[in-house]
Protein backbone atom coordinates (compact mmCIF):
# COMPACT_ATOMS: atom_id res chain seq x y z
CA UNK A 1 0.00 0.00 0.00
CA UNK A 2 1.46 3.20 -1.15
CA UNK A 3 1.21 6.19 1.65
CA UNK A 4 -1.18 8.60 1.31
CA UNK A 5 -0.38 12.50 1.82
CA UNK A 6 -3.86 13.61 4.04
CA UNK A 7 -2.23 16.77 4.39
CA UNK A 8 -2.42 17.75 0.48
CA UNK A 9 -5.70 18.68 1.23
CA UNK A 10 -6.10 22.66 2.01
CA UNK A 11 -8.84 21.47 4.73
CA UNK A 12 -6.14 19.24 7.28
CA UNK A 13 -3.33 21.05 6.16
CA UNK A 14 -4.69 24.87 7.26
CA UNK A 15 -6.48 23.11 10.62
CA UNK A 16 -3.17 21.61 11.60
CA UNK A 17 -1.04 25.42 10.51
CA UNK A 18 -3.46 27.12 12.89
CA UNK A 19 -2.62 27.54 16.45
CA UNK A 20 -6.38 27.57 17.18
CA UNK A 21 -7.75 24.24 16.53
CA UNK A 22 -5.10 22.93 18.65
CA UNK A 23 -5.49 25.44 21.14
CA UNK A 24 -9.08 25.21 21.79
CA UNK A 25 -8.61 21.22 22.34
CA UNK A 26 -5.71 22.11 24.60
CA UNK A 27 -7.80 24.02 26.47
CA UNK A 28 -10.57 21.48 27.31
CA UNK A 29 -8.02 18.59 27.83
CA UNK A 30 -5.81 20.80 30.51
CA UNK A 31 -9.19 21.94 32.14
CA UNK A 32 -10.74 17.93 32.56
CA UNK A 33 -6.76 17.65 33.44
CA UNK A 34 -7.17 20.45 36.38
CA UNK A 35 -10.32 18.76 37.29
CA UNK A 36 -9.53 14.98 37.67
CA UNK A 37 -6.48 16.64 40.05
CA UNK A 38 -8.99 18.19 41.96
CA UNK A 39 -11.31 15.44 42.24
CA UNK A 40 -8.83 13.24 43.27
CA UNK A 41 -7.64 14.72 45.70
CA UNK A 42 -10.97 16.64 47.45
CA UNK A 43 -13.44 14.09 45.82
CA UNK A 44 -14.91 10.95 47.24
CA UNK A 45 -12.64 8.49 48.19
CA UNK A 46 -14.74 5.58 46.30
CA UNK A 47 -12.57 5.01 43.00
CA UNK A 48 -15.82 3.51 41.01
CA UNK A 49 -17.57 7.31 42.04
CA UNK A 50 -14.41 9.22 41.51
CA UNK A 51 -14.04 11.33 38.02
CA UNK A 52 -10.23 10.97 38.62
CA UNK A 53 -10.07 7.17 38.24
CA UNK A 54 -13.10 6.75 35.89
CA UNK A 55 -12.32 9.35 33.48
CA UNK A 56 -8.78 8.89 33.51
CA UNK A 57 -7.78 4.66 34.38
CA UNK A 58 -11.26 3.80 32.75
CA UNK A 59 -12.12 6.65 30.08
CA UNK A 60 -9.28 7.86 28.90
CA UNK A 61 -7.09 4.46 28.70
CA UNK A 62 -9.63 2.80 26.97
CA UNK A 63 -9.51 5.95 24.09
CA UNK A 64 -6.04 5.61 24.29
CA UNK A 65 -4.68 1.86 24.32
CA UNK A 66 -7.63 0.79 21.80
CA UNK A 67 -7.87 3.90 19.57
CA UNK A 68 -5.06 6.36 20.23
CA UNK A 69 -1.83 4.34 19.95
CA UNK A 70 -3.10 1.79 17.33
CA UNK A 71 -4.48 4.02 14.72
CA UNK A 72 -3.06 7.82 15.58
CA UNK A 73 0.23 6.99 17.51
CA UNK A 74 1.28 9.75 19.02
CA UNK A 75 -2.04 11.32 18.36
CA UNK A 76 -2.53 11.72 22.19
CA UNK A 77 0.47 13.76 22.54
CA UNK A 78 -0.62 16.37 20.40
CA UNK A 79 -3.17 17.22 22.24
CA UNK A 80 -2.00 16.17 25.98
CA UNK A 81 -1.99 18.65 28.43
CA UNK A 82 0.65 17.79 30.32
CA UNK A 83 3.39 19.89 28.76
CA UNK A 84 1.43 22.92 28.58
CA UNK A 85 1.86 25.56 31.28
CA UNK A 86 5.48 24.34 31.44
CA UNK A 87 5.98 25.29 27.86
CA UNK A 88 3.59 28.39 27.84
CA UNK A 89 6.03 29.78 30.94
CA UNK A 90 9.30 28.59 28.69
CA UNK A 91 8.36 30.42 25.99
CA UNK A 92 6.56 33.36 27.83
CA UNK A 93 3.81 33.16 25.12
CA UNK A 94 0.98 31.32 24.49
CA UNK A 95 0.75 31.25 20.80
CA UNK A 96 2.83 32.75 18.31
CA UNK A 97 6.63 33.31 18.92
CA UNK A 98 7.08 36.56 19.57
CA UNK A 99 10.31 36.77 21.12
CA UNK A 100 12.76 33.88 20.91
CA UNK A 101 15.03 34.72 23.93
CA UNK A 102 15.42 31.55 26.52
CA UNK A 103 12.99 33.29 29.46
CA UNK A 104 14.75 30.46 31.72
CA UNK A 105 17.48 28.50 32.21
CA UNK A 106 17.07 26.72 28.55
CA UNK A 107 19.81 23.90 29.47
CA UNK A 108 20.43 21.10 27.05
CA UNK A 109 19.59 17.41 28.99
CA UNK A 110 22.57 15.88 29.96
CA UNK A 111 23.27 13.28 27.07
CA UNK A 112 23.39 10.09 29.71
CA UNK A 113 19.87 11.17 29.96
CA UNK A 114 18.88 11.29 26.03
CA UNK A 115 17.52 8.12 25.76
CA UNK A 116 13.93 6.22 27.36
CA UNK A 117 15.58 4.16 30.30
CA UNK A 118 14.12 7.49 32.71
CA UNK A 119 10.81 6.45 31.09
CA UNK A 120 11.30 2.75 31.76
CA UNK A 121 11.78 3.71 35.52
CA UNK A 122 8.70 5.97 35.91
CA UNK A 123 6.94 3.54 34.10
CA UNK A 124 7.85 0.69 36.41
CA UNK A 125 7.54 2.79 39.23
CA UNK A 126 3.79 3.54 38.28
CA UNK A 127 3.47 -0.02 37.63
CA UNK A 128 4.28 -1.10 40.96
CA UNK A 129 2.06 1.09 42.50
CA UNK A 130 -0.46 0.52 39.80
CA UNK A 131 -3.11 -1.32 42.28
CA UNK A 132 -3.23 1.87 44.79
CA UNK A 133 -2.80 4.07 41.71
CA UNK A 134 -6.02 2.67 39.67
CA UNK A 135 -8.15 2.53 43.08
CA UNK A 136 -7.15 5.42 45.18
CA UNK A 137 -8.46 9.15 43.68
CA UNK A 138 -6.28 10.98 45.66
CA UNK A 139 -2.84 8.83 44.70
CA UNK A 140 -4.14 9.17 41.01
CA UNK A 141 -4.96 13.10 42.36
CA UNK A 142 -1.39 13.17 43.32
CA UNK A 143 0.10 11.80 40.49
CA UNK A 144 -1.24 13.69 37.85
CA UNK A 145 -0.05 16.84 39.71
CA UNK A 146 3.18 15.73 40.10
CA UNK A 147 3.50 14.65 36.59
CA UNK A 148 1.56 18.62 35.47
CA UNK A 149 4.10 20.17 38.22
CA UNK A 150 7.52 17.89 37.24
CA UNK A 151 6.85 19.23 33.48
CA UNK A 152 6.24 22.59 34.61
CA UNK A 153 9.86 22.30 36.55
CA UNK A 154 11.91 20.62 33.78
CA UNK A 155 11.02 23.40 31.37
CA UNK A 156 12.35 26.10 33.25
CA UNK A 157 15.75 23.65 33.95
CA UNK A 158 15.88 22.77 29.99
CA UNK A 159 14.98 23.78 26.66
CA UNK A 160 12.10 22.18 25.04
CA UNK A 161 10.00 19.33 26.30
CA UNK A 162 12.13 17.50 28.58
CA UNK A 163 9.52 16.09 29.84
CA UNK A 164 7.66 14.72 27.30
CA UNK A 165 10.64 13.16 25.90
CA UNK A 166 12.99 11.62 28.44
CA UNK A 167 11.01 11.32 31.64
CA UNK A 168 6.88 11.25 30.63
CA UNK A 169 5.89 7.37 31.89
CA UNK A 170 3.05 7.33 29.40
CA UNK A 171 5.25 9.03 26.07
CA UNK A 172 7.66 6.29 26.64
CA UNK A 173 5.19 3.02 25.82
CA UNK A 174 3.33 5.89 23.18
CA UNK A 175 6.49 6.15 21.38
CA UNK A 176 6.93 2.01 21.36
CA UNK A 177 3.97 1.67 20.07
CA UNK A 178 3.40 4.29 17.75
CA UNK A 179 5.65 2.84 15.31
CA UNK A 180 2.82 0.48 14.34
CA UNK A 181 0.46 3.15 13.81
CA UNK A 182 -0.92 3.94 10.51
CA UNK A 183 -0.10 7.21 10.44
CA UNK A 184 3.39 8.98 9.88
CA UNK A 185 4.73 13.05 10.36
CA UNK A 186 7.51 13.07 7.31
CA UNK A 187 9.58 15.20 5.14
CA UNK A 188 8.30 15.23 1.15
CA UNK A 189 11.55 15.68 -0.05
CA UNK A 190 15.19 15.12 1.91
CA UNK A 191 17.10 17.68 -0.91
CA UNK A 192 15.10 20.36 0.15
CA UNK A 193 15.60 20.13 4.02
CA UNK A 194 19.47 19.42 2.61
CA UNK A 195 19.55 22.32 1.82
CA UNK A 196 17.65 24.43 3.40
CA UNK A 197 19.09 27.53 5.59
CA UNK A 198 18.88 27.51 9.36
CA UNK A 199 16.61 24.76 9.63
CA UNK A 200 13.76 26.75 11.16
CA UNK A 201 11.89 23.40 11.42
CA UNK A 202 14.40 22.47 14.18
CA UNK A 203 15.51 26.08 15.66
CA UNK A 204 12.87 27.72 14.91
CA UNK A 205 11.51 31.09 13.13
CA UNK A 206 9.33 33.88 13.36
CA UNK A 207 6.60 31.25 12.33
CA UNK A 208 6.91 28.87 14.94
CA UNK A 209 9.12 27.22 17.03
CA UNK A 210 11.98 24.73 16.89
CA UNK A 211 10.89 21.14 17.70
CA UNK A 212 9.41 20.52 21.11
CA UNK A 213 10.23 17.11 20.69
CA UNK A 214 14.31 18.30 20.07
CA UNK A 215 13.94 15.75 16.86
CA UNK A 216 15.28 17.71 13.20
CA UNK A 217 12.45 16.75 10.61
CA UNK A 218 14.25 16.33 8.03
CA UNK A 219 16.18 12.94 10.04
CA UNK A 220 12.34 11.54 10.88
CA UNK A 221 12.93 7.67 9.81
CA UNK A 222 10.80 6.40 12.92
CA UNK A 223 7.34 7.61 14.96
CA UNK A 224 9.05 7.21 18.32
CA UNK A 225 10.37 10.06 19.38
CA UNK A 226 8.26 12.89 17.45
CA UNK A 227 4.95 14.14 19.09
CA UNK A 228 3.44 15.30 16.51
CA UNK A 229 2.73 18.44 18.12
CA UNK A 230 2.79 19.78 14.38
CA UNK A 231 5.01 22.55 14.69
CA UNK A 232 7.32 21.88 12.02
CA UNK A 233 4.35 22.40 9.66
CA UNK A 234 4.28 25.65 10.52
CA UNK A 235 7.69 26.66 10.49
CA UNK A 236 8.77 24.84 7.04
CA UNK A 237 9.20 27.75 4.68
CA UNK A 238 9.12 24.97 1.57
CA UNK A 239 5.75 23.29 2.88
CA UNK A 240 8.09 20.42 2.90
CA UNK A 241 6.19 18.50 5.87
CA UNK A 242 3.45 16.02 5.74
CA UNK A 243 0.80 13.68 7.60
CA UNK A 244 0.92 10.39 5.94
CA UNK A 245 -1.48 7.46 5.97
CA UNK A 246 0.85 4.48 5.69
CA UNK A 247 0.45 0.86 6.31
CA UNK A 248 0.30 -0.54 9.77
CA UNK A 249 3.70 -1.26 11.55
CA UNK A 250 5.79 0.29 8.69
CA UNK A 251 8.08 1.70 11.14
CA UNK A 252 9.17 -1.90 12.10
CA UNK A 253 10.50 -3.08 8.99
CA UNK A 254 13.72 -1.27 10.13
CA UNK A 255 14.41 -2.99 13.75
CA UNK A 256 15.96 -0.58 16.25
CA UNK A 257 19.45 -1.43 18.08
CA UNK A 258 19.00 0.31 20.99
CA UNK A 259 18.68 -1.45 24.58
CA UNK A 260 16.38 1.11 26.30
CA UNK A 261 14.02 0.48 23.47
CA UNK A 262 14.28 -3.16 23.83
CA UNK A 263 13.94 -3.09 27.36
CA UNK A 264 10.85 -0.82 26.83
CA UNK A 265 9.28 -3.88 24.75
CA UNK A 266 9.90 -5.72 27.76
CA UNK A 267 8.51 -4.01 30.49
CA UNK A 268 5.51 -3.16 28.36
CA UNK A 269 4.99 -7.30 27.85
CA UNK A 270 5.66 -8.04 31.23
CA UNK A 271 3.23 -5.37 32.66
CA UNK A 272 0.49 -6.52 30.73
CA UNK A 273 0.86 -10.01 31.65
CA UNK A 274 1.57 -9.47 35.65
CA UNK A 275 -1.48 -7.40 35.59
CA UNK A 276 -3.64 -10.03 33.77
CA UNK A 277 -2.78 -12.05 36.17
CA UNK A 278 -2.94 -9.93 39.20
CA UNK A 279 -6.33 -7.42 38.59
CA UNK A 280 -8.15 -10.14 36.09
CA UNK A 281 -7.28 -13.70 37.59
CA UNK A 282 -8.91 -15.17 40.04
CA UNK A 283 -5.97 -15.56 42.90
CA UNK A 284 -6.50 -13.39 45.76
CA UNK A 285 -3.29 -13.31 47.50
CA UNK A 286 -1.65 -11.84 44.49
CA UNK A 287 -4.44 -8.62 43.95
CA UNK A 288 -3.66 -8.58 48.66
CA UNK A 289 0.19 -8.40 47.66
CA UNK A 290 -0.25 -5.85 45.24
CA UNK A 291 -2.48 -3.52 46.69
CA UNK A 292 -1.01 -3.25 50.34
CA UNK A 293 2.21 -1.09 49.82
CA UNK A 294 4.96 -1.25 52.03
CA UNK A 295 4.05 -4.82 53.26
CA UNK A 296 6.49 -7.91 53.39
CA UNK A 297 4.34 -9.40 50.67
CA UNK A 298 4.00 -6.28 48.19
CA UNK A 299 7.96 -5.86 48.47
CA UNK A 300 8.03 -10.09 47.27
CA UNK A 301 5.63 -9.03 44.57
CA UNK A 302 7.64 -6.27 43.50
CA UNK A 303 10.99 -8.30 43.43
CA UNK A 304 8.98 -11.16 41.56
CA UNK A 305 7.78 -8.33 39.35
CA UNK A 306 10.96 -6.83 38.25
CA UNK A 307 12.66 -10.50 38.01
CA UNK A 308 9.91 -11.28 35.52
CA UNK A 309 10.68 -8.03 33.75
CA UNK A 310 14.38 -7.67 34.04
CA UNK A 311 15.60 -11.34 34.53
CA UNK A 312 13.04 -14.07 33.10
CA UNK A 313 11.65 -12.32 30.13
CA UNK A 314 14.92 -11.47 29.22
CA UNK A 315 16.65 -14.16 30.11
CA UNK A 316 14.12 -16.37 27.91
CA UNK A 317 14.37 -14.54 25.23
CA UNK A 318 18.25 -14.40 24.87
CA UNK A 319 18.50 -17.81 25.68
CA UNK A 320 16.17 -18.29 22.48
CA UNK A 321 18.38 -16.49 20.42
CA UNK A 322 21.30 -17.53 21.68
CA UNK A 323 20.57 -20.52 19.63
CA UNK A 324 21.06 -18.20 16.50
CA UNK A 325 24.27 -18.31 14.70
CA UNK A 326 25.32 -14.60 13.36
CA UNK A 327 28.48 -12.43 13.32
CA UNK A 328 26.72 -9.94 14.93
CA UNK A 329 27.19 -9.21 18.44
CA UNK A 330 24.92 -10.81 20.77
CA UNK A 331 23.02 -7.20 22.15
CA UNK A 332 22.82 -6.15 18.71
CA UNK A 333 21.10 -9.04 18.01
CA UNK A 334 18.86 -8.82 21.29
CA UNK A 335 17.92 -5.13 21.05
CA UNK A 336 17.21 -5.86 17.18
CA UNK A 337 15.20 -8.90 17.64
CA UNK A 338 13.50 -7.32 20.72
CA UNK A 339 11.28 -5.13 18.54
CA UNK A 340 9.19 -8.41 17.38
CA UNK A 341 7.79 -7.76 20.39
CA UNK A 342 6.04 -4.44 19.92
CA UNK A 343 3.11 -5.77 17.68
CA UNK A 344 2.21 -8.71 20.69
CA UNK A 345 2.37 -6.20 23.52
CA UNK A 346 0.36 -3.74 21.70
CA UNK A 347 -2.24 -6.57 21.65
CA UNK A 348 -1.46 -7.77 24.96
CA UNK A 349 -2.49 -4.55 26.26
CA UNK A 350 -5.48 -4.27 24.32
CA UNK A 351 -6.88 -7.72 25.27
CA UNK A 352 -5.89 -7.01 28.87
CA UNK A 353 -7.79 -3.36 28.39
CA UNK A 354 -10.84 -4.86 26.71
CA UNK A 355 -11.89 -6.81 29.88
CA UNK A 356 -10.85 -3.87 32.12
CA UNK A 357 -12.48 -1.30 30.23
CA UNK A 358 -15.72 -3.42 29.22
CA UNK A 359 -16.65 -4.20 32.75
CA UNK A 360 -15.86 -1.29 34.01
CA UNK A 361 -17.51 1.44 31.53
CA UNK A 362 -20.45 1.76 33.11
CA UNK A 363 -19.11 3.89 35.58
CA UNK A 364 -18.38 6.75 33.28
CA UNK A 365 -22.78 7.38 32.72
CA UNK A 366 -22.56 7.72 36.90
CA UNK A 367 -19.30 9.79 37.41
CA UNK A 368 -20.43 11.94 34.84
CA UNK A 369 -23.55 13.70 36.27
CA UNK A 370 -21.36 13.03 39.88
CA UNK A 371 -17.84 13.84 39.41
CA UNK A 372 -16.57 14.71 42.82
CA UNK A 373 -18.90 12.03 44.68
CA UNK A 374 -21.22 14.49 46.24
CA UNK A 375 -24.21 13.48 45.58
CA UNK A 376 -24.98 15.84 42.61
CA UNK A 377 -27.01 14.31 39.41
CA UNK A 378 -25.52 16.94 36.58
CA UNK A 379 -27.15 15.19 33.51
CA UNK A 380 -29.75 12.39 35.81
CA UNK A 381 -26.85 9.70 35.21
CA UNK A 382 -25.93 9.75 38.88
CA UNK A 383 -27.69 6.58 40.23
CA UNK A 384 -27.05 4.32 36.76
CA UNK A 385 -26.36 0.36 38.05
CA UNK A 386 -22.88 -0.94 37.05
CA UNK A 387 -23.82 -3.15 33.94
CA UNK A 388 -20.83 -5.28 32.57
CA UNK A 389 -20.67 -4.84 28.60
CA UNK A 390 -20.52 -6.99 25.74
CA UNK A 391 -19.06 -10.14 28.03
CA UNK A 392 -20.39 -12.35 24.96
CA UNK A 393 -17.96 -10.74 22.74
CA UNK A 394 -15.02 -10.39 25.49
CA UNK A 395 -13.38 -13.12 25.20
CA UNK A 396 -13.58 -13.69 21.45
CA UNK A 397 -12.22 -10.46 21.02
CA UNK A 398 -9.52 -10.98 23.67
CA UNK A 399 -8.58 -14.44 21.29
CA UNK A 400 -8.26 -12.64 17.86
CA UNK A 401 -6.50 -9.59 19.40
CA UNK A 402 -4.00 -12.50 20.94
CA UNK A 403 -3.68 -14.57 17.71
CA UNK A 404 -3.50 -11.20 15.25
CA UNK A 405 -0.75 -10.20 17.66
CA UNK A 406 1.10 -13.36 17.59
CA UNK A 407 0.58 -12.88 13.57
CA UNK A 408 2.02 -9.34 13.53
CA UNK A 409 4.86 -10.40 15.65
CA UNK A 410 5.78 -13.38 13.56
CA UNK A 411 5.98 -11.31 10.67
CA UNK A 412 7.57 -9.07 12.35
CA UNK A 413 10.63 -11.48 13.80
CA UNK A 414 11.27 -12.55 10.20
CA UNK A 415 11.94 -9.04 8.64
CA UNK A 416 14.20 -8.45 11.95
CA UNK A 417 15.74 -11.28 11.74
CA UNK A 418 16.50 -10.94 7.72
CA UNK A 419 17.83 -7.34 8.82
CA UNK A 420 20.54 -9.25 11.67
CA UNK A 421 20.91 -12.12 9.34
CA UNK A 422 19.83 -14.90 12.05
CA UNK A 423 16.35 -17.29 12.13
CA UNK A 424 13.28 -15.27 13.39
CA UNK A 425 12.55 -19.32 14.51
CA UNK A 426 13.29 -18.55 18.61
CA UNK A 427 11.72 -15.34 18.75
CA UNK A 428 8.80 -16.95 17.07
CA UNK A 429 8.40 -19.60 19.38
CA UNK A 430 9.46 -17.13 22.42
CA UNK A 431 5.94 -15.00 21.26
CA UNK A 432 4.21 -18.25 20.74
CA UNK A 433 4.69 -18.94 24.49
CA UNK A 434 4.42 -15.66 25.82
CA UNK A 435 0.73 -15.64 23.59
CA UNK A 436 -0.24 -19.41 25.25
CA UNK A 437 0.62 -17.40 28.88
CA UNK A 438 -1.60 -14.37 28.10
CA UNK A 439 -4.63 -16.48 26.92
CA UNK A 440 -4.15 -19.02 29.62
CA UNK A 441 -4.62 -15.37 32.08
CA UNK A 442 -7.36 -14.38 30.24
CA UNK A 443 -9.50 -17.16 29.16
CA UNK B 1 -0.88 -18.81 -6.73
CA UNK B 2 1.00 -21.46 -3.98
CA UNK B 3 0.78 -19.29 -1.79
CA UNK B 4 -2.42 -17.82 -1.99
CA UNK B 5 -3.63 -21.62 -1.91
CA UNK B 6 -1.72 -21.88 1.70
CA UNK B 7 -3.47 -19.10 2.75
CA UNK B 8 -6.98 -20.32 1.65
CA UNK B 9 -5.85 -23.99 3.72
CA UNK B 10 -4.83 -21.84 6.39
CA UNK B 11 -7.94 -19.48 6.94
CA UNK B 12 -10.40 -22.79 6.17
CA UNK B 13 -8.35 -24.34 8.89
CA UNK B 14 -8.73 -21.56 11.14
CA UNK B 15 -12.08 -21.86 10.56
CA UNK B 16 -12.49 -25.70 11.41
CA UNK B 17 -10.64 -24.83 14.72
CA UNK B 18 -12.95 -21.74 15.98
CA UNK B 19 -16.39 -23.17 14.60
CA UNK B 20 -16.11 -26.84 14.56
CA UNK B 21 -18.82 -28.43 16.73
CA UNK B 22 -16.09 -30.63 19.89
CA UNK B 23 -18.13 -33.59 21.09
CA UNK B 24 -19.93 -33.12 24.60
CA UNK B 25 -18.78 -35.03 27.31
CA UNK B 26 -22.17 -37.47 28.85
CA UNK B 27 -22.20 -36.06 32.35
CA UNK B 28 -25.48 -37.17 34.23
CA UNK B 29 -26.46 -33.56 35.58
CA UNK B 30 -26.26 -32.78 39.36
CA UNK B 31 -26.72 -30.63 42.09
CA UNK B 32 -23.98 -28.88 43.25
CA UNK B 33 -23.42 -26.44 46.15
CA UNK B 34 -20.60 -24.44 47.14
CA UNK B 35 -20.33 -22.74 50.31
CA UNK B 36 -18.27 -19.22 49.56
CA UNK B 37 -16.93 -16.45 51.45
CA UNK B 38 -16.17 -13.26 50.33
CA UNK B 39 -14.04 -10.62 51.61
CA UNK B 40 -12.18 -7.91 50.59
CA UNK B 41 -11.01 -8.33 48.07
CA UNK B 42 -11.34 -12.41 46.90
CA UNK B 43 -13.28 -15.38 47.01
CA UNK B 44 -12.74 -18.58 48.09
CA UNK B 45 -13.25 -20.72 47.10
CA UNK B 46 -12.16 -18.71 43.83
CA UNK B 47 -12.60 -21.23 41.09
CA UNK B 48 -15.75 -23.29 40.48
CA UNK B 49 -15.91 -26.19 38.23
CA UNK B 50 -19.59 -28.09 36.82
CA UNK B 51 -20.57 -29.77 34.27
CA UNK B 52 -22.89 -28.43 31.41
CA UNK B 53 -26.53 -28.90 32.81
CA UNK B 54 -25.73 -28.79 36.74
CA UNK B 55 -27.78 -27.19 39.04
CA UNK B 56 -25.47 -24.94 40.81
CA UNK B 57 -26.39 -23.63 44.50
CA UNK B 58 -23.77 -20.90 45.61
CA UNK B 59 -23.93 -19.68 49.41
CA UNK B 60 -22.49 -16.79 49.55
CA UNK B 61 -21.14 -15.48 52.76
CA UNK B 62 -19.50 -12.06 53.39
CA UNK B 63 -17.20 -12.15 55.97
CA UNK B 64 -16.49 -8.17 56.35
CA UNK B 65 -18.55 -5.47 54.42
CA UNK B 66 -21.11 -5.91 51.67
CA UNK B 67 -20.25 -8.22 48.68
CA UNK B 68 -21.73 -9.40 45.62
CA UNK B 69 -21.52 -12.11 42.94
CA UNK B 70 -22.54 -11.06 39.39
CA UNK B 71 -21.30 -14.12 36.77
CA UNK B 72 -20.66 -12.98 33.50
CA UNK B 73 -22.46 -14.44 30.84
CA UNK B 74 -25.02 -15.92 32.83
CA UNK B 75 -25.73 -12.04 33.81
CA UNK B 76 -27.23 -13.57 37.68
CA UNK B 77 -26.44 -11.96 41.06
CA UNK B 78 -26.66 -11.78 44.33
CA UNK B 79 -25.45 -9.47 47.57
CA UNK B 80 -25.00 -10.57 50.43
CA UNK B 81 -24.75 -7.99 54.09
CA UNK B 82 -21.96 -9.27 56.76
CA UNK B 83 -22.59 -12.64 57.90
CA UNK B 84 -25.29 -12.95 56.41
CA UNK B 85 -25.30 -16.53 53.78
CA UNK B 86 -27.24 -15.38 50.36
CA UNK B 87 -28.03 -17.99 47.84
CA UNK B 88 -28.00 -18.26 44.13
CA UNK B 89 -29.36 -20.83 42.23
CA UNK B 90 -28.85 -21.44 38.57
CA UNK B 91 -28.53 -24.35 35.73
CA UNK B 92 -24.89 -24.19 34.34
CA UNK B 93 -26.63 -23.94 30.69
CA UNK B 94 -24.01 -22.62 29.11
CA UNK B 95 -20.36 -23.99 29.05
CA UNK B 96 -17.05 -22.36 28.76
CA UNK B 97 -14.96 -20.25 31.05
CA UNK B 98 -17.12 -17.16 33.20
CA UNK B 99 -15.89 -14.83 35.43
CA UNK B 100 -17.88 -13.81 38.42
CA UNK B 101 -17.44 -10.50 40.17
CA UNK B 102 -18.22 -8.26 43.06
CA UNK B 103 -21.14 -6.02 41.83
CA UNK B 104 -21.22 -3.70 45.20
CA UNK B 105 -18.76 -1.31 45.49
CA UNK B 106 -16.60 -2.86 48.63
CA UNK B 107 -13.63 -0.97 48.87
CA UNK B 108 -10.85 0.52 47.07
CA UNK B 109 -9.90 -2.83 44.90
CA UNK B 110 -13.53 -3.97 44.59
CA UNK B 111 -13.39 -3.96 40.36
CA UNK B 112 -10.83 -6.36 40.66
CA UNK B 113 -12.63 -8.99 43.24
CA UNK B 114 -13.09 -11.57 40.74
CA UNK B 115 -13.61 -15.34 40.51
CA UNK B 116 -13.80 -17.69 37.58
CA UNK B 117 -16.56 -20.68 37.08
CA UNK B 118 -15.96 -22.86 34.44
CA UNK B 119 -18.76 -25.01 33.10
CA UNK B 120 -17.45 -27.93 31.52
CA UNK B 121 -14.13 -27.85 29.43
CA UNK B 122 -12.61 -24.32 28.75
CA UNK B 123 -13.52 -24.85 25.07
CA UNK B 124 -12.58 -21.40 24.01
CA UNK B 125 -9.38 -21.83 25.92
CA UNK B 126 -8.14 -25.29 23.69
CA UNK B 127 -9.98 -23.44 20.20
CA UNK B 128 -7.34 -20.06 20.61
CA UNK B 129 -4.32 -22.71 21.32
CA UNK B 130 -5.55 -24.59 18.17
CA UNK B 131 -5.30 -20.88 16.70
CA UNK B 132 -2.08 -19.91 17.89
CA UNK B 133 -0.52 -22.98 16.69
CA UNK B 134 -1.77 -22.94 13.54
CA UNK B 135 -1.14 -19.29 12.78
CA UNK B 136 2.51 -20.00 13.92
CA UNK B 137 2.69 -23.16 11.70
CA UNK B 138 1.50 -20.84 8.57
CA UNK B 139 3.98 -18.22 9.40
CA UNK B 140 6.81 -20.76 9.46
CA UNK B 141 5.74 -22.36 6.61
CA UNK B 142 5.51 -18.92 4.83
CA UNK B 143 9.33 -18.19 5.79
CA UNK B 144 10.40 -21.45 4.88
CA UNK B 145 8.94 -21.21 1.95
CA UNK B 146 11.07 -17.96 0.99
CA UNK B 147 14.06 -19.37 1.99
Amino acid sequence: MAKIELTRGPFIKNALKSRYPQLAVFVIMLVGYIFAILAGLTGTPVGSRNFSIVFVWIAWWAILILVAVPFFGRGWCAVCPIPLPGEWLQRGSVLAPHDKRPKWLNLRVPKIFRNIWLQNISFLLLALFSSVLLTSPNITGIVLAVMLFGAIGLSTIFERRAFCRYLCPVGGFIGLYSQTAPIELRIKDKQVCATCEGKPCYNGSQAGYGCPWDVFPGGLTRNTYCGLCMECIRTCPHDNIAINLRPFSADLAKPSTRLDEAFKAFIMLGSAMIYAGVLLGPWGVLKDAAYNVGTNAWFIYAVIFLAIIFVILPGLFTLGILQTKSILPLKRRFASLATALIPIGLMFWVAFSLSFVLTNASYILAALSDPMGLGWNLFGTANAAWQPMLTSVLAPAQTLALVGGLIWSARTAQKAANEVKVSSIPVIVYCLIATLVMLWLLL
Amino acid sequence: MRTRLFLLLFVMAGLVVAFAPLPVPAATPQAQTFRMEAGQFAYSPSELHVNPGDTVTIQLVSTDVVHGLYVDGYDISIEADPGQTMTLTFVADKPGSFRFRCNVTCGAMHPFMIGKLTVGTNNLLFRSVGLVALAVMGVIISIKQKT
